[in-house]
């Protein structure tokens, strides 16, 4: 190895083309070499790197004690390994002050927070709120929820038959009733990348704020939440190499301090009588209770380890994965990918003349293929499409030309078996 | 693929692919005899309607509609085939003794009396894949139901995800 080539060198884009990450990956380092796994189904949870699993093995092993309460030493580290995930996150969203990152379960949570505490003081009924037909369940339920409760009404973006928004509808339906506009930056199933700036100046036009539901977005695009003015930014940190019940929300000081707390408890608190309580300041008092300390701080590391490859690289990696898997896939008779713009993250949505998603699933799994089928939680694209369910693959760090070559060769296997 | 051979018998294949009793009883209606039932899987999206006419005595007949996976397919076409002109209690056993197959832990006694059906069988080595078998089942099982009590007859929608992990 050539001394002089930074770490970041190192692991730059020749890294992640030789399929270099997966050695950083135990799960998948070993099950490649024993049953030579293929695994596609990183947008439903990403696999977790070893530097991941040494941060929360670190912590609970030398470093824990509740944050945020204890005069000793130990709790004090804790707090501040607690503490500078958040400023972790604040960096890798690009966001102005730390203050603005509230810790959640995950997206799902985060986005329940919001409609909560930012969106239903500001709803009546017959207001509207704009959501878009590619959006995760997710972003689609509590919404549904909010609606149900205030008597609001649920609008949405159309698709078009590539799998994108038609935004030539957007300004016609953001209305003086629109309260919010909750929008995916990625779609899950199709993969689609929204014009997401594009998108919060028409809406910041008619002074609707915008919510994104970052979750597929942040693995695989660097986001800068000042550039794209959006008001809240959601996204989980299992999708992101991170643990699983930890994820972030980003979101305009100005709108925390305007907001009520969500869940009340320990941490969220400045002064509790038996008559009323106090709060604290943004962040904490949205979050209440002993967070996934644990979490946070392996989220810290995956953010770190994916910034030691440099998302600029893993952008650009992730796009010749997606060109050679169309090269790739389209060879595939009878094979039609759902979702084909051409601003795409690195996931293949499909479906094959004949045979339903869950054979092609358990046929695939039957070459140790791990590919996701259904309708990935994204019933109305299902609908759009009018299609029941779709086989989807979608890639990480660790995949490589290989991969879609296996999945290929099993589809073609597939085909034969079920002769069609 | 030699498991999946067992999986994907040439009977699941022919009856996955062009499906037996694959149409509504449009009118379909208590008055008549007639009963309709929804099946989901919300989890894969696999739809089903399955109608049953009957006498009170015998099932006169079954027909359904549906969208899913070939296993899920298959089954739905085989149970309109082999329950068709059967007593209520001849019906009541097999579908006991197939649902049982995939989902009690214990081997059933005798799979041949199930006849064709024993060939869902090897389903149950494929956890995610036995809710899709027992769909059309579980939408007959909650049609019966409703047979029995008086005031159960309202038509509803059932999904069999209880049986995902088998």
């Amino acid at each position: 190895m050539d001394p002089v080539k930074t770490a970041t060198e190192k692991r730059g884009l020749e890294f992640l083309r030789q399929g270099g990450a997966l050695a950083d990956f135990p799960l998948l380092r070993d099950a490649r070499a024993k049953e030579k796994l293929v695994f596609l189904d990183s947008a439903a949870s990403a696999q977790k790197p070893q530097v991941v699993i040494d941060a929360v093995d670190r912590l609970y092993s030398s470093e824990y004690a509740n944050i945020h309460r204890g005069v000793y030493r130990l709790s004090q580290v804790a707090t501040e390994l607690y503490e500078g995930a958040r400023g972790k996150v604040q960096n890798f969203l690009g966001a102005a002050k730390s203050e603005e990152i509230v810790f959640v379960r995950g997206a799902t949570e985060g986005l329940n927070l919001l409609a909560h505490s930012f969106v239903r003081p500001r709803v009546k009924a017959g207001d509207e709120i704009l959501i878009t037909q590619m959006e995760h369940h997710s972003n689609i339920v509590p919404w549904q929820l909010l609606c149900q409760e205030t008597g609001a009404v649920l609008k949405f973006v159309p698709l078009t038959a590539d799998g994108e928004l038609e935004l030539d509808k957007l300004p016609e339906l953001l209305t003086d009733r629109t309260r919010v506009l909750a929008v995916s930056h990625v779609s899950n199933a199709l993969g689609t990348i929204n014009p997401l700036a594009e998108i919060v100046r028409l809406a910041h036009e008619k002074n609707v704020p915008v919510i994104v539901d970052g979750a597929q977005a942040v693995p695989h695009l660097a986001v800068d939440v000042q550039a794209l003015d959006c008001d809240f930014y959601v996204f989980s940190g299992h999708k992101l190499y991170g643990p699983t019940g930890v994820g972030a929300v980003y979101g305009k000081m100005e709108h925390w301090r305007a907001m009520p707390p969500w869940q009340g408890g320990g941490d969220m608190i400045l002064s509790v009588t038996m008559e009323k309580s106090t709060y604290a300041e943004p962040p904490a008092c949205f979050e209440a209770g002993t967070p996934n300390i644990a979490g946070a701080v392996g989220l810290g590391a995956a953010i770190d380890y994916v910034n030691e490859i440099g998302l600029d690289n893993l952008t650009a990696y992730e796009n010749e994965l997606l060109a050679q898997g169309n090269e790739i896939l389209g060879q595939v008779p009878g094979l039609r990918i759902i979702g084909t713009s051409a601003h795409k993250a690195a996931v293949f949505s499909f479906v094959l003349d004949g045979v339903h998603p869950h054979d092609v699933g358990t046929f695939l799994d039957s070459d140790n293929i791990a590919v996701r089928t259904g309708h990935h939680c994204a019933q109305p694209i299902m609908d759009y499409f009018d299609i029941p369910a779709t086989t989807r693959a979608s890639l990480g760090i660790y995949n490589t030309t290989a991969d879609l070559e296996a999945l290929a060769a099993g589809l073609l296997k597939i085909r034969k078996f079920f002769r069609v | 693929m030699s498991d999946l051979r067992e999986l994907y018998q040439e009977l699941v294949l022919d009856h996955g692919q062009k499906p037996r009793n694959n149409r509504p009883i449009h009118d379909c209606d208590h008055e008549k005899g007639c009963t309709h039932r929804e099946g989901y899987n919300p989890l894969c999206g696999d739809k089903l309607t399955l109608y049953v006419k009957s006498d009170g005595e015998t099932l006169d007949d079954l027909c359904f509609e549906g969208s899913g996976c070939a296993i899920f397919t298959a089954s739905s076409s085989m149970l309109t085939e082999a329950l068709k002109g059967k007593s209520i209690a001849e019906v009541r056993e097999i579908m006991d003794e197939f649902i049982g197959m995939l989902t009690s832990g214990e081997k059933v006694a005798d799979p041949e009396g199930l006849g064709k059906l024993a060939v869902f069988g090897g389903v149950k080595d494929f956890p995610a894949r036995v809710k899709c078998a027992t769909l059309p089942w579980r939408a007959l099982e909650s049609i019966l139901a409703s047979r029995e009590n008086a005031e159960g007859t309202a038509d509803g929608a059932i999904n069999s995800n209880e049986d995902q992990t088998g």
